[in-house]
Formats: structure tokens, C-alpha cells, sequence
């Protein structure tokens, strides 16, 4: 961590209208530091964060507050700043972050379409999160907006147009071939070759935020291991953690322990379903198989020792709902020593095999500096040379007491990106026999108390995607007033758009799962 | 070559035989009907996420992994909706997703099914309806068989695809 806080160096380079010395609760909200400001200052804000270096972290817009608030997380390192004003009741707004933080654009889009803050300034007034299911005055999330029986296709959304004589669009999904989820993606081509890729997300929106407001604790977890289901842990680990700072709770070492474990498992499960996926994306399907396998293996042992293949559910407020005796643990560490052994030759296969070289080596190039500009998390940015990993930078138990090694590439393409997965393979095997050989004894669960006149809570922790971020407001009977989830996907889909032009159509969909960003965990 | 060859002669044959041991009613599959007879052989399956946390995705895709094998069965998945015998839905209708979930369904030559994968496709799960989400499949499409689970294991689903081929009770 920084010696001199990023909340310093801010207040420092605003001016002291802006930024009052005086503050109420600044660590309220650990790890962020708080700064409250005016609404109006909020840009003036943003552009001295540019300045200082800050990334953009997560935008959310507390609606169970009165008034509502704007919040916006920044972090350098492991320095976490979050900027909170309140807004007008009357005429809710807010200045756009979107001219100094470009991974702000969507967020501030999707928030104006459910809840009618207008974000002034913003370079681009379309809809995001809106399709055709509630009217263009209508949101969603403020009041409750007339349904339709049939919501008919957004056929009219404006995409970026590209014009010329050789240049056509493809238009793909939201249906798309195989079995992934759908989204749709608007290319413009010359050949096979890709000009322009622009996203168009959102079909899979549920209504999170909407669906969270009123629920228990226990409710909310349940709905946060569903953000999106392959980072269940991580989501849900982030809503515990928020939901035990809102409410003062500690939870016992053993539990939190016992997260890491599951968190590790959780990435060392996606990344063999990605490195998998990588590979049969360019029709490689000895090492398809092979990866697909050692995933199985690896959630069947999930399934046997922690109740679920997918880790659904075995987080609660306060702990884990799952123990491991002496024989579990012998077991899970006999895991770790055969998947090492299984791993080791086939990733020299997979990173010396001249075909797949030929694919997968200069595809698909995300350069540092936009990795940078759009706040980009996980493995893709530290494929594009971003050092950051919130388990290392930000500690949190029980990775405080863990030194988390970081692997990092500077080539920004496809195979840096499935480096990144499989160092972080190992470096997870590694972290798991540690958590496992330190075990604290003790409960595995505190009990969970209503906080007294409500409260809210930040949680932070990196899944295997990336920094997870959760935001809760309870209110006074404890009741989920707000949840703001802003999975990693959220930042790391624009990346998709910056690095496929230039790249042939063919390598779309490899292109695609390196990046892997979830659509659920986007839209929700 | 030679480490690629040896690593498959390690790994051998992962798949494994059909688990019949449980009834479908304890694993709470329903089959309103089954496949047209002539369809008995195979099942070409179009998936479609309409509104899915990508649990049931991960589980789905599952299937094809060695120890599964689903295609040892004559089931595969098909990219077009007009080379399916039957859509397997998982979670809930979102309203941005009914459109392009009716478009397939009526792409699709007869006679064929819609499967109902998930809790959440089954009965709305963890999201219900909503302004955004109209809840299970069967408020949108009549729903042959259900296959319940979050998400349901390969397994599951695996004995779920064959009751709806009426080869397995």
C-alpha cells in the first residue's frame, strides 16, 4: 500500500471547496477510504484521479439510501478510494465519468436505463441494459414499470455503423452456436478480416438488483452465488463480506479459511473449463478432452467433500456451511500432488505444439495501455502487463497471511492470457495445500445478528475472473435495501472490441474465451 | 506426437456406464411425451440460455467431456434450431430473451420437444417473474420434459435426455 493514500493525494490536488478536509466515516467502508463530495465536483473528481494514476474499479447508485447516492471505486495498488455524493431527489444526476474513466461508459448507460439518473456529459446516450421490456421513460428499478405480454426483439438499437464499398456487417446472436450464453455481437468486416466489433449485452438481464431488495441475509447469498454461476464463490463471498461489515460480524478464521479454499477451487476449476475451451476453439481436442477431464475430476471432489460441483450455496452470512475432517483434507492434498503431476507435461504439450502456436501466438492483442484505460481485471490484464491482484494488494483474510505470487505477461494475446490461467493453475494447488496445512481450529460459522438500524458494507475479493466487488445496504429490520454486484466481466468485455480488430472472423470465438467475460454476471 | 499419444495411452477409457440406479421420479424428471419413435435412434439438440446464471451452461457443456460422452448415445448438439429434434431451455424466459426463444422454437421442423433444464427453467428458481424475467420456460412454450437441478449434474441431465428418447424409465 501506497505511504501517502490515495484519498490524500486527492483531497491534496482538490482544492478545499471541493474536497472538505474534514471526514465522517472514511474507513467506513475498509478497504475503500470514503470521500463524500458534492455531486457537482464529482467529474472534477475523476479527473484528478487520471492524473494521479487511478484505475476505475465499479459505479453504483445506492437507491435504498435517502437521498440516493453515487458511489464510484478507484483504486491504485491495493489503495481503494470510493467517492460517494448524494444525489437530487428531484432531478437525480450525476457528472459522467466516462470522458476521464472509459470502463465507466456502460456502467453509467445500464444505471441511467433502471433508474433515470442522467449522467451528464456522457458521449453516448443510447440505451445499454434497456431492450424493448420497459419503455424509454420507464425504470425499472425506481418504481414498477407496466410489463408487456410479449417483449418483442430490440431490432432498432443504433450500433456504430460502418460505411464503404468492401465493408459488411455480421451480425451474431443472441443465439449463438454452442452452449454458452447469449449476447449479441455486431462485427464490420472487410473479407474475414474484423474492422469493428461492438457489443450488445444485456439479454440476460433478471432484474438482480430489483430481486435482492427485501431479502435476508441468508436470501441474498443465495442469490448471489447465481450473479453467475461459475464465480458463485466469488460473488458470494463478496456479498458476505459486505454483509458482515454492514452488520459487525467477524467470521471465525476456520471460515474464512475455509473461503480461500473454496475460492481456490473455484479458479483452478474454471481455468482447466477455460484452457479446455481455449483449445477446442481451434479444434485442438486432445488437450480439450484432456483439461475437460481434470475438471470433472475436480468438481466431483467438490461434490463429494463440499456439497455442490459448482460451490453453490456453501458460503453463509457469517461462515461456510462446510467442514473438512483429517481424511478430507489428506484427500484434497493427494488431489493437488496428481494434478500437478497430470498438468506438468501437458501444459509443455500445449505450450510447445506448433499448430496451436500458429493460432493462438499474436491473436487477439490487448495492448497495456488500453488494458489500462478500460480498468481491465484477472488474467486479462495481467496478460497486458497490469500487475494487480487484490488477494496480494489488498489482502483480506485468510490471504494475508499467504504471500500470493502474480503471474504476469507482456504480450497481450490469446496465449498470454491462457499462460496467466495455468501459472495461476499451479500458483492455486500451492495456495490450497498452504490453507490446508494452517487450518485454524475453531467454528466454522458466527452467528448472524441483524445490524440495529440497518447498516452497509463493501466487499472485495478476487475471484477467478478478477476484483469482485459487492455493495449492500440494509435497512432497519435487515432487510437488503440495495445490492450493487459489479462483476469482473463488467470491465474486461470492452477489452473484446479493442483487441479483435485486425483479426480474421475464424479466431472470433478463441478471441472470445480468453477473454471469457460472463454475460450473466454483466447483465444481471 | 509421441507425448501426445503416450499422455492418451495413460489416460485410457474415462467414460463410464449409465447410472440407471435412481428412478426419474426421485430425481424429479418429468416427461409429458417422448420423441417421435423415428427420432428414437438420435436426439440433435439445440441449447438456448434464456436467462441462465451459466451454472446449467457449465453442467451442459459437462456432458461432453470423456467421462460423460453424451454422443456414445446419439445425442449431440446442433448449432441451428432447424437441424433440432428438440430445444433444451435453461433459466429463466428473460423479456429480452423471449423473442429470439420463440424464433428458434418456430425455426424448428416437427415433430420436436423442449426440454426444461434448471430450476429456474422447471418452476423460476432463485429469479421468478419479474419486469425483467417471465419465470419458467412453461409460461412461454409448453415444456415436454423437466429436468430440475441448480444446476442439474451431467448425470442428471444425461437421464433426463434419454426419458425424453423413452429409453430409460
Amino acid at each position: 500500500m501506497a505511504d501517502v493514500t490515495l484519498l490524500a493525494r486527492l483531497r491534496a490536488a482538490l482544492p478545499d471547496s471541493v474536497a472538505p478536509s474534514h471526514a465522517a466515516h472514511a474507513d467506513a467502508l475498509l478497504p475503500a477510504r470514503t470521500l463524500q463530495l458534492q455531486a457537482r465536483d464529482w467529474a472534477t473528481a475523476a479527473a484528478a484521479l487520471v492524473k494521479l494514476g487511478a484505475r476505475f474499479s465499479a459505479l453504483w447508485i445506492d437507491h435504498g439510501a435517502q437521498p440516493w447516492q453515487g458511489l464510484a471505486l478507484f483504486a491504485d495498488g491495493g489503495d481503494y478510494l470510493l467517492l460517494r455524493a448524494e444525489l437530487d431527489s428531484a432531478n437525480p444526476a450525476l457528472p459522467s465519468l466516462t470522458p476521464h474513466f472509459a470502463g465507466a461508459a456502460r456502467g453509467e448507460r445500464g444505471w441511467h436505463d433502471l433508474l433515470g439518473v442522467v449522467f451528464v456529459g456522457h458521449p453516448d446516450p443510447r440505451r445499454w441494459l434497456r431492450h424493448q421490456a420497459w419503455g424509454e421513460d420507464d425504470y425499472p428499478l425506481a418504481a414498477p414499470t407496466p410489463a408487456p405480454a410479449h417483449t418483442p426483439a430490440d431490432t432498432t438499437y443504433p450500433f456504430t455503423r460502418v460505411a464503404g464499398g468492401a465493408a459488411h456487417e455480421v451480425a451474431v446472436g443472441p443465439i449463438h452456436a454452442g452452449i454458452i450464453e447469449p449476447g449479441h455481437f455486431r462485427f464490420a468486416t472487410v473479407g474475414e478480416r474484423a474492422l469493428q466489433l461492438e457489443l450488445r449485452l444485456g439479454y440476460v438481464h433478471r432484474g438482480v438488483q430489483r430481486i435482492a431488495c427485501g431479502r435476508d441475509a441468508a436470501g441474498l447469498l443465495r442469490l448471489a452465488a447465481r450473479v453467475s454461476g461459475d464465480s458463485a464463490v466469488a460473488h458470494a463471498w463478496a456479498a458476505a463480506m459486505a454483509l458482515e461489515q454492514a452488520a459487525g460480524i467477524a467470521p471465525p478464521s476456520r471460515a474464512l479459511t475455509l473461503r480461500g479454499v473454496l475460492a481456490e477451487r473455484e479458479r483452478v476449476a474454471n481455468h482447466l473449463g477455460d484452457a479446455a475451451g481455449i483449445a477446442n476453439d481451434v479444434g485442438f481436442s486432445f488437450a480439450h478432452v484432456q483439461f475437460g477431464a481434470l475438471r470433472e475430476r475436480w468438481q466431483r471432489r467438490s461434490a463429494e467433500l463440499f456439497g455442490h460441483r459448482l460451490l453453490f450455496d456453501v458460503l453463509t452470512p457469517g461462515g461456510v456451511r462446510v467442514d473438512v475432517d483429517a481424511a478430507a483434507i489428506a484427500s484434497l492434498r493427494a488431489d493437488h500432488t496428481a494434478l500437478r503431476a497430470v498438468l506438468r507435461p501437458l501444459i509443455d504439450i500445449v505450450l510447445d505444439h506448433p499448430s496451436l502456436d500458429d493460432r493462438l501466438v499474436g491473436t487477439g492483442v490487448l495492448d497495456a495501455a488500453d488494458a489500462r484505460a478500460l480498468g481491465c481485471l484477472g488474467y486479462v490484464a495481467r496478460a497486458s502487463g497490469q500487475d494487480l491482484d487484490a488477494r496480494r494488494d489488498a489482502p483480506y483474510a485468510p490471504y494475508d497471511r499467504l504471500g500470493v505470487r502474480v503471474p504476469v505477461y507482456t504480450q497481450g494475446d490469446v496465449v498470454a492470457r491462457l499462460r496467466v490461467r495455468l501459472d495461476e493453475i499451479g500458483i492455486a494447488l500451492d495456495l490450497l495445500d498452504a490453507l490446508l496445512a494452517d487450518l485454524p481450529t475453531g467454528a466454522t460459522m458466527a452467528a448472524w445478528a441483524t445490524p440495529a438500524g440497518g447498516g452497509t458494507g463493501l466487499g472485495l475479493v478476487e475471484g477467478w475472473r478478477g476484483e469482485t466487488v459487492a455493495y449492500v445496504r440494509l435497512d432497519a429490520l435487515g432487510r437488503v435495501a440495495c445490492y450493487a454486484p459489479r462483476d469482473p466481466g463488467v470491465l474486461n468485455w470492452p477489452a473484446l472490441e479493442r483487441l479483435l480488430p485486425g483479426n480474421i472472423i475464424p479466431d472470433f470465438p478463441v478471441c472470445n474465451k480468453s477473454i471469457n467475460g460472463s454475460y450473466a454476471g454483466h447483465d444481471l | 506426437m509421441l507425448r501426445i499419444l503416450n499422455r492418451i495411452a495413460r489416460t485410457g477409457n474415462l467414460t463410464e456406464p449409465l447410472d440407471t440406479s435412481t428412478s426419474l421420479e426421485a430425481l424429479g424428471i418429468a416427461v409429458r411425451r417422448t420423441l417421435h419413435a423415428h427420432f428414437a435412434g438420435s436426439l440433435a439438440i439445440r441449447h438456448i440460455d434464456a436467462g441462465s446464471c451459466n451454472g446449467c451452461e457449465l453442467e451442459v457443456q459437462a456432458l461432453g467431456n470423456p467421462y460423460y460422452d453424451l454422443e456414445r448415445f446419439g445425442i449431440h448438439f446442433v448449432a441451428s434450431p432447424r437441424h433440432a429434434d428438440a430445444l433444451l431451455v435453461t433459466g429463466v424466459v428473460t423479456r429480452h430473451m423471449q423473442a429470439a426463444l420463440l424464433d428458434a422454437w418456430q425455426a424448428m421442423a416437427e415433430p420436436h420437444l423442449l426440454i426444461a433444464a434448471g430450476n429456474c427453467a422447471c418452476d423460476g428458481g432463485e429469479f421468478g417473474c419479474s419486469y425483467a424475467s417471465l419465470g419458467a420456460v412453461e409460461n412461454v412454450l409448453p415444456v415436454d420434459v423437466r429436468i430440475p437441478g441448480c444446476p442439474p449434474t451431467p448425470a442428471v441431465l444425461l437421464r433426463g435426455l434419454l426419458a425424453a428418447l423413452g429409453r430409460t424409465r
